[in-house]
C-alpha cells in the first residue's frame, strides 16, 4: 500500500518534470526561470509567446491525450486478458481513422468537435468488431487475436488509403494527421476532446474495481455478483471513448497503450484500481516525454511524437512476446 | 527426379493449367479494355506480330508494361507466400504479415523520398537501381530481424514469428509514415499511391527486374521441392530423409524474402496476394502444402483480375473515372479470408 502510493507519488512528479521540460526544451533552450516568468506575467517577448502560444497548448494536449491513451491500453489488455492489446495494434485507431477520412471527403467534418464524433462511431465499431470476430470458436487466443486486429487495420487502412489518394487535397492533410503528434495543436483542440476524454476517464475507474473480479474469470466474476455483460459494455465504452479522444485531438498514435500498460503493470502488479491511475500517469509522461524527444531530435524540423513511439514502442511489443507474457 | 515427378498430381496439374489460361485470357482483357477500347483479336494480332502502329504502340508500349508487371508481381509473391508458409507450417506466415514487405517498402520510400529532386523525378541511376536494391536489403533486414528475434533456446516457434513479425512491420510502418512527413508533397504523393500497391503507369523498367527475380527463383525454388515435401513432415523427419534441412532453409527463406523484396519494388507492397493464393492453391488442390506452380498461376490471375477491377471497377459502378490502386482490391478480398482463416485456427485448436 505505502509503497503503491510512493511510486504513484514519484510517477506524478515525473509527469511534473516532463510537464517543466516540454515548456523548457526544444529548438530554442529556456531556463526554467524565463519559462516561469512567462507563465506568470507573460509578456511580448518571445520567450513568452514560445511558452505560452507554442509549447503550453501542446503539453497540456499531451498530458490529457497520454493519459487517455493509456488508460485505454491497460483496459483493453484486462478486458481480453492479452498483454499485446493495444488500441492502435487492435484496429480500433484505423477504425477511428477511416471514419475521420470519410467524414472529411463526405463534408461532415469541418472542426476538431465534428472529427472526434467521426472518431468515437468509427473507434466504438472497430473495437466491437475485433472482438467479436475474435471470440469466435473457442474464444480469444492472445494470437488470434492480434492477427484479427491486423486483419481489420489492414482493411479498413486499405479503404482509408482508397478515399485518400482519390484527392490530393485529402492526402496532403492526411499525411500530417496520419503520423500522429500534438505539434500546433491548441488549447481549443484539449477543450473540445475534454468531455469525451473525461467521461471516458471516469467511466475507466468505475470499471477498474469490476476489471479485478473479471480477472478472476467470467464465471466466478458473475458468482461474486458481477453483472458480467455489464462490466464489458462499460469497459468498452471507455475504451472508445479514449481512444476517439486521442486520434481526434492527435490522429493515430500507436504502441501508448502498450508502453503505459506494461510499464505500469512491472510497478503496480496486477490490480487495476491501481493500473488505472497509474497508467494515465505513464502515458501522459511518454506522450510528453516522446514529443520532447522529436522535438529535439529533429533539428530544424521535428521527428513527430507517434513516430518516436512507433519506434520505441515496437521493440518493447517483441520483448514482450519473446518473454512468452501474452496470456495475462 | 523420380521424387519430383511424383509430386505432381494429376489435380493439381490441371488446376494450375487452369489457372494460366484464365490468367492469360484475363490479361488479354486486360490489354483491350481503357480508353481506347480494342478488340481482343486485334490484341492478340499484335502481340504475334501484326496490327497497325496506333493499335501496336497502345498495346505494346502502354499496356502490355502494366499487365506483365501484374502477372509477374502476383507470380513472386503468390510464390514467397507458398516458400514461407511451408518452411514454418504456419498459414499466416506470409510475408505481408511478418514484416518482410514493410521492411521492403520503409527502405524503397526513403529512396523515393530523400532522393527524390522535389519535383517529383528521381535521378535515372537511384530510380532505375536504387528502389529495386534498397527495397531487397530493407526485405532481408527485415527477414533477419525476424528471424533471429524469433530464435529462443534453439527453437523457431511458428505463433511467435508471426507476432513478432507484426511488431517488426509496426516499427517499419511507423518510419514509413515519418519519411510522408518529411517529404515534397508530390514525391509523398508518389510514395502513397505506391505504398498502396499499384500497377499504375508501370514501364518495362518496372517489369524486367520482378521478370529476371522470377526466372531465376521460380527453377530454384523448384529444384528445392523434395526438400519441401519432407520439411512438411517436421525437420527431424527431413533429415533422416536426406535433407541437410538448416541449408535447405536458410536458402528457401532468402529466395522466398527476395522475391517478396523483387515484387514490392516492382508494383508496392500489393496486400494479401502471398497469403491467400497459397491457401487456395492448397485447399483446392488437397495438398498438405502450397504447390508452387499452381500457386504461381493463381497469383498471377489474383493480381490481374483484381487490377481489372482496380481499374474499371468505379467507372462501371458509375462512381466516376477513378483507378484505384490494385492493392486495395486485394486488401478487400483478402482481410476478410484472413479473418475467415484466423477462426478456423482458432476452432482447430
Amino acid at each position: 500500500m505505502a509503497r503503491r502510493t510512493v511510486a504513484l507519488a514519484v510517477l506524478l512528479l515525473v509527469v511534473v518534470v516532463a510537464f517543466a521540460a516540454s515548456l523548457a526544451l526544444g529548438s530554442r533552450w529556456l531556463g526554467l526561470g524565463a519559462v516561469a516568468r512567462a507563465l506568470v506575467d507573460g509578456g511580448g517577448s518571445d520567450a513568452d509567446v514560445i511558452v505560452r502560444s507554442l509549447r503550453l497548448p501542446r503539453t497540456v494536449v499531451a498530458v490529457l491525450i497520454g493519459a487517455c491513451l493509456g488508460v485505454a491500453g491497460t483496459l483493453m489488455q484486462g478486458h481480453t486478458r492479452n498483454a499485446l492489446a493495444e488500441p492502435g495494434i487492435f484496429g480500433v485507431s484505423s477504425g477511428a481513422a477511416l471514419a475521420v477520412v470519410l467524414g472529411l471527403q463526405v463534408g461532415v467534418v469541418e472542426s476538431v468537435g465534428s472529427t472526434v464524433w467521426c472518431a468515437l462511431i468509427g473507434a466504438l465499431v472497430a473495437t466491437f468488431g475485433v472482438q467479436r470476430l475474435a471470440a469466435r470458436g473457442t474464444g480469444a487466443s492472445p494470437v488470434g487475436l492480434a492477427l484479427t486486429g491486423a486483419a481489420v487495420a489492414a482493411l479498413l487502412g486499405a479503404m482509408t488509403s482508397a478515399i485518400v489518394l482519390l484527392d490530393a487535397d485529402t492526402l496532403d492533410g492526411y499525411r500530417f494527421w496520419a503520423v500522429g503528434s500534438v505539434s500546433g495543436r491548441g488549447l481549443d483542440v484539449a477543450v473540445q476532446v475534454l468531455p469525451f476524454a473525461v467521461v471516458g476517464l471516469v467511466l475507466a475507474a468505475i470499471n477498474a474495481r469490476d476489471l479485478d473480479l473479471l480477472a478472476l474469470g467470467d464465471d466466478v466474476a458473475a458468482g461474486l455478483g458481477l453483472s458480467v455483460r455489464r462490466a464489458r459494455f462499460v469497459g468498452l465504452v471507455a475504451i472508445g471513448l479514449l481512444t476517439a479522444a486521442g486520434v481526434a485531438a492527435c490522429g493515430p498514435i500507436g504502441f501508448l497503450g502498450l508502453l503505459a500498460g506494461h510499464v505500469a503493470r512491472r510497478i503496480f502488479g496486477s490490480r487495476n484500481t491501481w493500473l488505472i491511475p497509474a497508467a494515465a500517469l505513464t502515458g501522459a509522461a511518454a506522450l510528453i516525454l516522446a514529443d520532447v524527444v522529436g522535438r529535439l531530435l529533429g533539428g530544424a524540423g521535428e521527428v513527430q511524437a507517434g513516430v518516436v513511439l512507433g519506434l520505441v514502442g515496437a521493440p518493447l511489443f517483441v520483448v514482450v512476446v519473446r518473454r512468452r507474457a501474452v496470456a495475462l | 527426379m523420380t521424387a519430383v515427378e511424383q509430386a505432381v498430381k494429376p489435380r493439381t496439374l490441371v488446376l494450375g493449367i487452369a489457372f494460366a489460361a484464365v490468367a492469360v485470357a484475363l490479361a488479354l482483357v486486360s490489354l483491350s479494355v481503357g480508353t481506347t477500347k480494342l478488340p481482343v483479336v486485334d490484341v492478340v494480332r499484335v502481340l504475334t506480330g501484326g496490327g497497325d502502329g496506333g493499335t501496336r504502340l497502345i498495346v505494346l508500349e502502354l499496356r502490355l508494361p502494366r499487365v506483365a508487371t501484374g502477372l509477374l508481381v502476383g507470380i513472386a509473391f503468390a510464390v514467397s507466400g507458398a516458400l514461407l508458409q511451408t518452411l514454418s507450417r504456419n498459414p499466416l506466415a506470409s510475408p505481408d504479415i511478418i514484416g518482410v514487405n514493410s521492411g521492403a517498402s520503409a527502405a524503397a520510400v526513403a529512396v523515393i523520398v530523400l532522393a527524390g529532386t522535389g519535383g517529383g523525378n528521381i535521378s535515372g541511376l537511384a530510380a532505375k537501381v536504387g528502389i529495386p536494391l534498397a527495397a531487397v536489403v530493407g526485405g532481408l533486414l527485415a527477414t533477419l530481424i525476424v528471424g533471429v528475434l524469433s530464435i529462443q533456446r534453439g527453437v523457431v516457434d511458428a505463433g511467435r514469428v508471426v507476432l513478432i513479425g507484426v511488431g517488426v512491420a509496426a516499427a517499419a510502418n511507423s518510419l514509413v509514415t515519418w519519411l510522408l512527413v518529411i517529404g515534397d508533397v508530390t514525391d509523398a504523393g508518389r510514395a502513397a499511391a505506391w505504398l498502396a500497391g499499384s500497377l499504375n503507369a508501370r514501364t518495362w523498367s518496372d517489369a524486367v527486374p520482378v521478370g529476371l527475380a522470377v526466372l531465376v527463383l521460380l527453377p530454384l525454388a523448384l529444384t528445392f521441392n523434395r526438400s519441401l515435401e519432407a520439411l512438411v513432415l517436421g525437420d527431424d523427419v527431413a533429415s533422416s530423409l536426406g535433407v541437410r534441412v538448416s541449408r535447405a532453409r536458410l536458402a528457401l527463406l532468402i529466395i522466398a524474402t527476395v522475391l517478396a523484396a523483387m515484387a514490392t519494388a516492382g508494383a508496392g507492397p500489393i496486400a494479401f496476394v502471398a497469403l491467400v493464393a497459397p491457401q487456395i492453391a492448397q485447399r483446392l488442390a488437397k495438398s498438405d502444402r502450397p504447390p508452387l506452380m499452381t500457386t504461381a498461376m493463381l497469383g498471377a490471375l489474383f493480381v490481374t483480375a483484381a487490377d481489372l477491377v482496380a481499374r474499371n471497377g468505379l467507372e462501371v459502378l458509375r462512381v466516376g473515372p477513378y483507378e484505384l490502386p490494385v492493392g486495395v482490391v486485394t486488401a478487400a478480398c483478402g482481410a476478410p479470408y484472413l479473418l475467415h482463416l484466423i477462426g478456423r485456427q482458432q476452432k482447430g485448436r
